[in-house]
């Protein structure tokens, strides 16, 4: 990620929210003109379930600050068990980053309904805080491949990168 | 007719490939009837040299195994590339990094300190080090320089194809020198194996439960598995499903869960995201603290789900404390 030294550190988050809670919060806190963070890219996705732990590791690779996935309460999802899945890849990944010397405030799960538009603010504004404090994800830079195409054993990382972050 | 000529070299590996050219068995005498073997340190006598003499392009094929680290492996394989018409990555490390790409857990000042200081075994009273180069009375001696990260093949050459496996299976390294030779290579950038998850093949596959729960994870050697049962059934973390087959199972007919050595299959990304989701998954509980204690039961997560592919990974490498951050790569 360049940085520009004149200018202060401004976190990059890339939120995952679920078409039916989070995302529709996060639409409500618009329509109600509530102020917060402008840090924080939001994509929605039908279901908390859907996050994929490469979505996230493929944000962090792009550039991303943090990763925020936001789903229905438990026992609200729209597809029964998503948000439980959601949970379950979280808490692993979350061991696994820590192993990668990952701070936990970097990654975060949270349930927020589609009535909870203060909620949105208030975790965008808090998260965004605490990686401002934190400082930039500084990843190594992962050597480039050198393979003319990509190999059917590895798709080019680039092209899930673009979808997450820009 | 002359045969094509084929060159073997190692790099950040532990023999494993080499033997399993030897594992060959008679099937060596097939793929020595049809090959000139040009280069192959390990178990023949060429030098360098031999390989420098060489036209540009003049090697049919080099098969090279083993992760980069060192300036030796770097200069090594790019003198191979430029003599080689087709560069096969031959096995997990020279793949995605394998177990010796586990080593981008730690930095370099971290393993050279542990190595050469803080070891038990070691005894090294006047705190010396490694050089790359030191001057005696005969002349300057040299060693390659140690990298700052574990690399894999592709993120050093140009690869043309990639040999799954610690080590490739026999079968796999025989069908594959067997197509070079006889012109019918797939794609360039393909791997060349079976492109479904082992699970697939799995002789176990009809006792894998349609909806299958883990309530506890054991390792396995706090249990004896009933050797007829899915291996996730039975709570041992096997990466069946997120791994490539090919193998024929053998670790499952071993007694042993899949460790993921194959890598993933064409589809992934990231194998140890999508190796982390799919055992996840399976943690039967809803409730929060509960999913966490059960997730905690895996030990070591990067070294288990990253256990063969953490240089090709989405992070390539464990985040240095801020302070300590510094460009990563080779110099």
């Amino acid at each position: 990620m360049s940085e520009d030294a004149s200018r202060p550190f401004e976190p990059k988050i890339v939120a995952f929210f679920c078409n039916w809670c989070t995302y529709t919060a996060a639409d409500l806190a618009g329509i109600s003109r509530m102020q917060y963070a402008p840090n924080v890219r939001v994509v929605r996705l039908m279901c908390s379930g859907r996050v994929d732990p490469q979505f996230v590791l493929a944000a962090l690779h792009g550039g991303a600050d943090g990763v925020l996935i936001g789903g229905c309460h438990p026992g609200d999802c729209h597809y029964q068990e998503g948000n439980y899945n959601a949970r379950r890849r979280f808490e692993l990944l979350r061991l696994m980053l820590r192993d990668m010397g990952i701070e936990d405030e970097r990654v975060r799960l949270e349930w927020i309904s589609a009535a909870e538009a203060d909620k949105v603010q208030r975790v965008c504004n808090e998260m965004t805080e605490q990686i401002r404090a934190l400082g930039p994800l500084r990843l190594a830079p992962v050597p480039r491949r050198h393979a003319g195409k990509a190999p059917a054993g590895k798709a080019p990382a680039g092209e899930l990168v673009e979808q997450v972050t820009r | 007719m002359t045969k094509p000529k084929v060159a073997f070299y190692w790099c950040a590996s532990c023999g494993g490939c080499e033997e399993a050219v030897v594992d060959l068995g008679e099937d060596v005498l097939t793929v020595v009837e049809a090959v000139d073997i040009a280069f192959w340190p390990v178990a023949l006598d060429f030098k360098v040299s031999d390989v420098e003499a060489l036209a540009d392009g003049e090697l049919a094929a080099a098969f090279v195994n083993g992760a980069v680290r060192t300036s030796e492996q770097q200069e090594m394989v790019e003198l191979l590339r430029r003599k080689a018409g087709t560069v096969v990555a031959f096995g997990a490390c020279a793949w995605l990094g394998g177990i010796p790409g586990l080593a981008n857990l730690s930095s370099r000042e971290s393993i050279l300190r542990h190595v050469y200081h803080e070891s038990a075994s070691v005894q090294n009273g006047d705190g010396a080090m490694p050089q790359e180069q030191i001057d005696v009375p005969e002349g300057r001696m040299t060693l390659p320089h140690f990298d700052e990260t574990v690399r894999t093949l592709d993120q050093v050459i140009d690869v043309d194809y990639y040999l799954p496996g610690c080590p490739p299976p026999v079968g796999l390294i025989t069908a594959a020198v067997m197509a070079l030779v006889e012109g019918r290579l797939p794609e360039k950038g393909s791997v060349l194996a079976p492109d479904v998850a082992l699970c697939a093949e799995c002789p176990r596959a009809e006792t894998k439960p349609e909806d299958l729960k883990v309530k506890a994870f054991k390792r396995p050697h706090e249990v004896l598995a009933d050797p007829d049962l899915c291996l996730l059934a039975q709570g041992l973390v096997c990466l069946g499903p997120a791994t490539r087959s090919g193998c024929g199972g053998a670790c499952i007919a071993a007694n042993m869960p899949c460790t993921g050595c194959m890598g993933p299959t064409s589809r992934v990304i990231d194998y140890g995201a999508k190796a982390l989701s799919a055992i996840a998954s399976l943690l039967e509980s809803q409730d929060e603290e509960e999913i966490a204690a059960l997730a905690g039961q895996i030990a070591d997560p990067v070294g288990t789900f990253y256990r063969y592919s953490l240089p090709a990974s989405l992070l390539h490498r464990r985040v240095e404390p801020a302070a300590a951050a510094r460009p990563g790569g080779a110099s």
